[in-house]
């Protein structure tokens, strides 16, 4: 291995005080400088879009959170409710009398008609509980917060311009100069919306609520969770720490990264065919909401739990192996204790993205118009995604709002489960 | 009734736990050496009573209904429904339950009152014969266990083998969704192919699966041609990798090398939450403030835009790609071994040289991997685009143009009220079935290629 | 192909002693709060191999990295102290660390050639600095590099091969005309041959003295048999410490501290 040439150098000396080559190195130096530009500028982009998307949902949701009520004194007219049928009375005629008692000059009957339309639907609901649940009040006169209709509560929220022509606007000049009117008289208020919390879906804005939507989301994710949690880990355990290397584990292996990169909409076509169609379990129930969003959990929770098991060291094993333990009893008493903080982890992580999950409870119906909250995992029931494509769909312009602040209750929960998930790893993070 | 049974089930596995466990301590304080601790005896019992029973609850109740349902159809009358098709055929079934339970709209004839009857007849009968038969596996199983508590009884084994089978079963239901997916899609895909020859559906350019319900009705003819569908989906993909693949590379590059590490460390949580927010979310955003943006941009700029543009719902499902893809060019630029990084430095070259000429260069592999993961997600992607895209399929590659989507058309097919077997309901499995085809090769060509990739520096 | 004798190595330790082309003074290195390198001051000559030697540890990876400042890319670490190429302080304001790394090479542990083709290797850094004006010229540069680097012969073929799939020797005489390709005054060597076999480190270290007629060589080892056979001059490091610095013949010779006379003796290291 002699080199014949010696005396050449490698290559010719380069004088570095030269102007071109010292332009040059100024030349490359600007380029770093634009690729630094660019990545600044791309992640600038990124959080831009991210304030973008959580301030206008915001912005756009947080007058949904109060509700204008119009407070009236009702006398519960002993002729219109019996105490016997206490549920039929002609509650909305009281309430309706209540408020035009404050317009006297309201006589011909389309205007009165007009005027009562400043009322929710839901205004004789709010007095016919409060009759039902205290009979003694018939006869009296009763003083009753009532929501007022969505063009009105709009109004009130400024979300309704005064200023935009009349015939462009639901509410005329005469309806505004009403509610006005009610307003100087001090029975105008904007409390916390607590049916926003409290109530199911309604076809009225004013009226509607999440609770049904909520109730079907911890229906569903208690569904999903039994199943998929102790589903999971047997299976990771298995692979993990039992399972001889086959073509059967191979397959299992790569079925399970393929399944969590299955589309979200084939699951529930899966659902819809085989829970709905071939063991004719019932549309809408959360059960099978709750199962579905299982399939999809299990592969997140099986990688989750193989990660933990994995990072058990392997001295512990040895250690209980030495004194005589079974294999069975190590992975049971020593190996998943050690492991749980990570599965849980895993499995938070999972039931939040299950919780998002729209598109395959779509096609197993639980995106029906369901009035009353759910009372068991058999009953219909919506959940809180599917409850926001319902209100995105709804034209009442008073969904807009409503359908924001779903998606802040929505967001706020995964922001909660992701935090709990943060806390846990940071908890009882081990090094080990 | 059914919350009974599972409690019945659990108390008789808990007795036969704490029988056996007795039996067994009783034997060790007489002084055997009994093979297995008392717990094991117990579980054992555990094993033989209350597991057998739940497995046979479960199986009973998933096909209690398909079989009942068999009994019902082959009772009713045959010259009442002789001349119906299988759609009518399940209206009247679902009649006739209803009828069972108790609700009664009008006059319902008298054979379906004989049948309704019948079928709550037989739901009684089911569930009498399932509690019937878990009490004898209860007793027979906690009677055999009891009897097998010994000093040579080896329950540890027993119980350690049975606890080896269900996790092999648990391990099997991956496979076994996979299965149920391919089995339920082919098989409502063939069926639609009964009606739809395949190479009209593979072929053909028009898409209108409004067909008409009533005799003379102007619903369009029923066109099954998937093509205008896919390229929609296309479009609408392209768009969303215009905008996530370079905001996605290009911050993963700046986070990656020249980012100071306090900022990596609120920018990565930062992106994760993008990453978080749910889809519905995203389609939400879609209409309410990307659509009129682009709207209004398009008016002022005297540019015909159509009401559910592509543009809007691609590039705001660009927006939930970016995090996807940044963290996977991260993560394959972290790959990237730092000797070559440090190789480079060292003859002089800039960082950014170093990134662009390096590093960035030995992490494509990964980073292409990435991309097809996400080109895979937003083929497979539905709700940004059923709320933000059209629903009517044009063959168009302009994204300024309202196209529809292969998720769109599923979904938009079985919302609402669904018959099998009639073509438009059909027609969403066949979709399904190529959707899952075209997503499970991509899936399969990535982590091919990311594991490649992973092997290559390890 | 000769193997170099260390009879005759210790031979050529007699060379005349020749200019100086890097001093340092009063060097510190801190890790954060890490005192790891201790006011050293070492004179390196011109077309002399210099050896760092001493148990593992003690600095002298952390020193030579300083001498191209490689260390700028590690985050909270601080060098302190005068370092002079030329007679031009190198942590001065007007100096360049990438002018810098060309004019002063640098040779990894492990071989690192990047995933790219053997000549696009070489041609990295003549690329970057603008050295070859056309085609040609890089292509002689190229050439030159790979025959100084004694590789030439081996790869002239296959030029296009990937750089990687070059065995373990043949991967670092790459990397060594990958950083001679930049016509650098010194050249840095951090333990060239630790992850070579034996006839692969003895092809290197016969390279290093050839090297040695055209640049500066500072070499990190921590083997003193490679120290004595390829190197002129001797830097012994102790903790961070430069302990004794002399010529190679004299310091495996007669050490004059007794912290080398025991490392030298193998009775820590």
């Amino acid at each position: 291995m002699s080199v014949q040439d010696t005396d050449i150098p490698a290559a010719r000396p380069v004088d570095w005080r030269d102007p071109r080559i010292l332009a040059r190195i100024r030349r490359r130096h600007a380029r770093d400088g634009w690729l630094k530009a660019a990545g600044l500028v791309a992640l600038l982009i990124a959080f831009a879009l991210l304030a973008i998307l959580v301030g206008s949902l915001v912005y756009r949701g947080h007058s949904a959170f109060t509700q204008t009520m119009v407070t009236l004194q009702v006398h519960v007219d002993p002729k219109k409710v019996k105490p016997e049928r206490l549920r039929r009375g002609k509650y909305d005629d009281m309430v309706e009398a209540a408020l035009l008692s404050h317009f006297p000059e309201v006589r011909s009957r389309a205007d009165r008609r007009k005027l009562t339309k400043i009322l929710s639907k839901g205004a004789r609901l709010a007095l016919r509980d409060r009759v039902t649940a205290d009979p003694a009040l018939i006869g009296q006169t009763v003083t009753i917060s009532v929501p007022v209709s969505d063009p009105f509560d709009q109004l009130n929220k400024g979300l309704i311009g005064r200023s935009t022509p009349e015939e462009r606007r639901i509410v005329d000049d005469r309806a505004i100069a009403w509610f006005d009117r009610l307003a100087e008289k001090g029975l105008i208020s904007r409390p916390f919306n607590t049916a926003l919390f409290l109530e199911a879906d309604s076809r009225f804005p004013e009226l509607a609520g999440l609770a049904g939507a909520i109730r079907g989301s911890a229906y569903a994710l208690l569904v999903c969770f039994l199943i998929s949690f102790p589903v999971g880990i047997a299976a990771a355990i298995y692979l993990e720490e039992f399972a001889p290397r086959n073509r059967f584990v191979d397959i299992v292996e790569v079925n399970i990264n393929n399944l969590a990169a299955v589309p979200s909409v084939v699951f529930g076509l899966l659902a819809l065919a085989v829970f709905l169609g071939w063991f004719g379990l019932p549309r809408s129930a959360p059960l099978v909401g709750g199962m579905t969003l299982a399939l999809m959990t299990l592969p997140t929770i099986i990688i989750a739990t193989r990660a933990a098991v994995k990072a058990v060291p392997p001295s512990i094993r040895e250690a209980a192996l030495g004194i005589g333990a079974s294999e069975t009893q190590v992975v049971f008493s020593h190996v998943l204790p050690l492991a749980m903080p990570g599965i849980l982890t895993g499995t938070i992580i999972g039931l939040a993205q299950a919780l998002g999950e729209t598109a395959p409870l779509l096609l197993i119906g639980m995106n029906a118009f369901i009035t009353e909250p759910p009372g068991g995992v058999l009953d219909p029931a919506t959940a809180l995604p599917t409850q926001i494509y319902i209100w995105a769909d709804s034209p009442e312009r008073g969904f807009v709002s409503r359908t924001a602040a779903a998606i802040c209750v929505l967001l706020l929960f995964l922001v909660t489960m992701n935090a709990l998930a943060v806390i846990l790893r940071r908890r009882f993070e081990r090094r080990w | 009734m059914i919350g009974y049974l599972f409690l019945l089930i659990i108390l008789a596995g808990a007795a036969g736990f704490f029988i056996n466990r007795r039996a067994a301590r009783a034997r060790m304080a007489a002084g055997e050496r009994l093979h297995s601790m008392a717990a094991f005896h117990g579980a054992y019992a555990v094993c033989l009573s209350a597991l057998p029973a739940l497995v046979f609850t479960l199986l009973f109740l998933l096909f209690e209904g398909p079989i009942v349902d068999a009994i019902l159809t082959a009772s009713l009358p045959a010259d009442a429904v002789a001349d119906m098709d299988p759609g009518q055929l399940s209206l009247v079934e679902a009649e006739i339950k209803s009828i069972a339970r108790g609700n009664v709209f009008g006059e319902p004839e008298p054979w379906k009152r004989d049948a309704a009857a019948y079928y709550a007849a037989l739901r009684h009968n089911a569930t009498l014969a399932l509690w019937v038969a878990v009490i004898a596996i209860l007793g027979v199983g906690l009677a055999l266990a009891r009897r097998r508590v010994s000093a040579r009884f080896r329950a540890r084994h027993r119980v350690e083998r049975v606890i080896g089978w269900i996790m092999l079963a648990c391990s099997g239901t991956a496979v076994l969704i996979t299965a149920g997916i391919i089995a339920s899609l082919l098989y409502e895909s063939i069926r639609f192919f009964e009606k739809v020859p395949i190479g009209e559906f593979l072929f053909g350019l028009n898409w209108e699966p409004q067909i008409p319900i009533r005799e003379g009705q102007i619903a369009g003819s029923g066109a099954f041609g998937w093509v205008p569908v896919f390229v929609g989906t296309l479009v609408i993909t392209s768009v969303a990798l215009f905008v996530a693949i370079p905001i996605g590379i290009l911050s993963a590059i700046y986070l990656n090398e020249f980012a100071a590490p306090r900022l990596r460390a609120v920018a990565k949580p930062l992106l994760e939450i993008l990453a978080g927010v749910p889809t519905v979310v995203y389609g939400f955003f879609a209409i309410l403030v990307v659509a009129p943006a682009i709207r209004t941009a398009g008016a002022t700029l005297g540019i015909d835009v159509a009401p559910n543009t592509a543009l809007a719902a691609g590039s705001v499902m660009g927006v939930m790609l970016i995090p996807f893809i940044s963290s996977f060019t991260d993560d394959a630029l972290s790959a990237v071994p730092q000797t070559l990084r440090e190789g480079s430095l060292a003859l002089g070259a800039t960082r950014g040289e170093t990134m662009r000429k390096v590093l960035f260069p030995a992490a494509i592999p990964g980073i292409v991997g990435g991309i097809l993961l996400a080109v895979s997600r937003a083929i497979g992607e539905t709700m940004i685009v059923v709320m933000a895209a059209g629903l009517i399929a044009t063959l168009t590659i302009n994204p300024l143009d309202s196209v529809t989507t292969v998720t769109v058309q599923i979904v938009t097919l079985l919302i609402g009220d669904t018959a099998f077997d009639n073509p438009k309901t059909l027609a969403a499995f066949a979709l399904g079935l190529m959707l899952f085809i075209v997503t499970l090769g991509l899936n399969l060509v990535a982590l091919g290629v990311v594991r490649k990739y992973r092997e290559l520096y390890d | 192909m000769t193997m170099l004798q260390p009879d005759e190595a210790e031979t050529e330790t007699e060379a005349p002693t020749a200019e100086l082309k890097m001093t340092a003074r009063d060097v510190d290195v801190f890790y954060g709060t890490n005192h790891a390198i201790k006011s050293i001051s070492v004179d390196i000559p011109d077309k002399t191999v210099t050896a760092f030697i001493g148990p593992s540890g003690c600095g002298k990876t952390t020193f030579l990295r300083c001498l191209n400042r490689m260390n700028d890319t590690i985050r909270n670490c601080r060098v302190t102290g005068e370092i002079r190429l030329d007679g031009e302080d190198i942590y001065g304001r007007d100096i360049d660390p990438v002018q810098l790394r060309a004019r002063v090479g640098m040779v990894f542990q492990k071989p690192n050639p990047f995933p790219k083709s053997i000549y696009d290797n070489v041609a990295y850094g003549p690329r970057i600095h603008g050295l070859a004006g056309t085609r040609a010229e890089l292509d002689e540069i190229v050439e030159r590099a790979l025959t100084r680097a004694a590789l030439w012969q081996e790869v002239r073929d296959r030029l296009d091969a990937p750089g990687t799939g070059l065995s373990g020797g043949q991967q670092q005489r790459l990397c060594i005309a990958r950083a001679i390709a930049t016509a650098p005054e010194v050249l840095l060597m951090d333990e060239p041959c630790s992850a070579l076999d034996l006839i692969a480190t003895a092809q290197i270290e016969e390279l290093i003295d050839e090297l040695r007629e055209s640049y500066s060589v500072v070499i990190v080892t921590h083997s003193m048999q490679q120290a004595a056979r390829v190197s002129q001059k001797t830097a012994f490091f102790h903790l961070g410490v430069l302990v004794e610095y002399g010529e190679t013949s004299r310091m495996f010779t007669n050490p004059s501290d007794q912290r080398t006379q025991d490392y030298i003796t193998g009775r820590f290291g």
